[in-house]
């Protein structure tokens, strides 16, 4: 499967060695092969794979929670049920680790609506469910931020309006996008507190331009993968059953 | 070199070669020449089975059991053949996250890899992650500009390997990327990057006037060429900035090349860089040809990709 025909003469290069017989470069060839499904696959290898192939799904089959309904992360405005139940999960798992390690709690947790990569199906839920929902390997980390920080965080949510999942954060905004209310844990933001905010080290390195993550007072890696949070959740709880609700709403 | 001057003398040499080939041909009859078949992967990430049928991009792609029967349908054609990877063997499928790289690693003992070096995705589980897979791999890692001797790496990895294919030497030796940024500091420990392009020019030295390899072959994770941020060292950074380099086994940024790049070096001599994207979707092969030297005409050596 010869892609290329280019070619190209190149001045001779010296490679002679004091071997007793010279040989020396006189063609390169380079090609590129691509595997595809008319190539037959190896029986030895594949019946090498196979123990390690069929423990992975028994166990990414195995059912660890029940879905009340099917979840999608388009459904909502600025807050939706799915990315509700995921920020709320990450806060839950996240804090104790937090607090065990540091003494502090979790104040508030920002994900991104695009890092939730599948609908969560009515039915059983599955570690294969984790890894559809969060196939990427991020982490969890706890950012301090500032007053200032959490303005612009703030400021990021109400100017791009879509459904970031967030828990702990309470922010009302009227429809010239003014702040009605905000509130952290049920509390108004003070410019003397410092807010530990959970994120993914993604966000933190500033995808989806989330840049308020970089000045910060102190960065704390949970060494805790996002889907292992959901995993860890979905062994805890029996029904999943979030609900759209007012954590983040604009009124009219 | 400019694209367009590079398109002008390609084509012009197009004639030449066909008309040399025959040449050639008759040449090999009477003397003997000699073959070596450079194999190469890069960022497979753990992608062990092949794509499924509804994969919206890559689908019945890739897959180690079909990549093994092609490796070895190829070395019975060429016993004198290298397997190389040049890093990112982890992560990407529940492989890694169950088995923590330990069936990557048999694998490709398995497909008889001859060399790899090391990605910043095989940090992933932390250096001691790496460290714990070793048992597993019956192939030597290379790495030159990580200076591992005070970690638990420390002797695992060697600049470079020499193989004899044949009675050809031929030099491989390894280059990772910068892992400050790029990888948590926990999971790297007390790993010291050093200057890629130093340490090229000290190995190239070395393989070429110590060692007397015919071949030298840069395994490298530096990435293939970063556009927005031209003052990185990329491969094509590289190969320009060195010499008595002949192929440049490039990783990291999942660089889809319709065909090997022709480079100048700093002698303004040609040599090759190449990647082949990731998960194991193609193979990279680059057969060198040998001759005795009184069969060589009006010294050139062509490059045909």
């Amino acid at each position: 499967m010869r892609l290329t025909h280019l070619i190209f003469l190149l001045y001779f290069f010296n490679l002679f060695n004091c071997k007793q017989v010279k040989f020396e470069l006189a063609k390169i060839e380079g090609e590129q092969i691509q595997i595809t499904d008319t190539l037959i696959a190896s029986s030895e290898i594949e019946a090498f794979i196979k123990p390690y192939r069929n423990h992975i799904q028994k166990d990414l089959d195995s059912v660890l929670a029940y879905s009340a309904n099917t979840y999608s992360k388009n459904d909502g405005a600025l807050n939706t049920a799915l990315g509700n139940f995921m920020a709320d999960a990450i806060y839950s798992e996240a804090n104790p680790i937090f607090k065990k390690r540091t003494g502090k709690n979790i104040d508030m947790v920002l994900l991104n609506h695009g890092g939730i990569r599948s609908i969560l199906s009515k039915g059983n839920v599955t570690k294969r469910t984790a890894y559809q929902l969060m196939p990427f390997e991020n982490s969890i980390v706890v950012v301090a931020l500032k007053k200032n920080q959490i303005d612009s965080l703030i400021n990021y949510l109400i100017r791009k309006k879509r459904p970031h999942p967030i828990s702990k954060l309470k922010l009302t905004i009227n429809g010239n996008d003014k702040i009605i209310d905000v509130k952290i844990k049920d509390k108004n933001i003070k410019s003397d507190k410092i807010y530990y905010v959970v994120t993914n080290d993604y966000l933190y390195n500033g995808g989806d331009n989330m840049t308020f993550f970089k000045t910060n007072d102190s960065l704390y890696v949970l060494n805790y993968k996002i889907r292992n949070a959901l995993i860890d959740n979905f062994k805890k709880i029996d029904t999943i059953k979030p609900v759209i609700d007012n954590r983040f709403i604009q009124i009219k | 070199m400019k694209r367009r001057d590079f398109i002008q003398q390609a084509s012009a040499g197009t004639a030449l070669v066909t008309l040399g080939g025959l040449g050639l041909q008759s040449f090999t009859t009477a003397s003997k020449s000699k073959k070596i078949t450079i194999l190469h992967t890069n960022d497979v990430h753990s992608h062990i089975d092949p794509f499924g049928p509804e994969d919206g991009r890559n689908a019945n792609k890739g897959g180690v059991a079909r990549r093994a029967s092609l490796i070895e349908s190829i070395r019975q054609k060429n016993p004198n053949t290298l397997l190389l990877d040049a890093g990112d063997i982890f992560q990407g499928t529940p492989y890694f996250n169950y088995y923590g790289g330990e069936l990557e690693f048999k694998l490709m003992s398995k497909l008889k890899y001859d060399a790899a070096t090391i990605g910043n995705h095989d940090f992933d589980n932390g250096i001691d992650g790496l460290y714990a897979q070793l048992e597993h791999a019956k192939f030597q890692f290379v790495s030159a500009n990580y200076d591992f001797s005070n970690t638990i790496m420390d002797t695992h990895t060697k600049p470079y390997k020499v193989f004899q294919k044949d009675n050809i030497k031929i030099g491989v030796f390894g280059l990772g990327i910068e892992l400050n940024g790029l990888v948590d500091p926990s999971m790297f420990k007390e790993t010291k990057y050093l200057d890629p392009v130093e340490t090229a020019q000290d190995m190239s030295r070395i393989l070429k006037t110590e060692e007397h390899c015919d071949l030298v072959i840069c395994l490298s994770h530096l990435g293939y060429n970063y556009k927005k941020d031209p003052n990185k060292i990329s491969d094509l950074k590289l190969a320009a900035a060195t010499k008595d380099i002949h192929l440049i086994i490039g990783g990291h940024t999942h660089t889809f090349l319709s065909k090997p790049t022709i480079v100048k070096n700093i002698e303004e001599k040609n040599m090759l860089v190449n990647q082949v994207g990731c998960y194991g979707i193609n193979l990279g092969k680059i057969d060198f040809h040998f001759d005795s030297s009184k069969n060589i005409s009006a010294n050139g050596t062509s490059i045909i990709v």
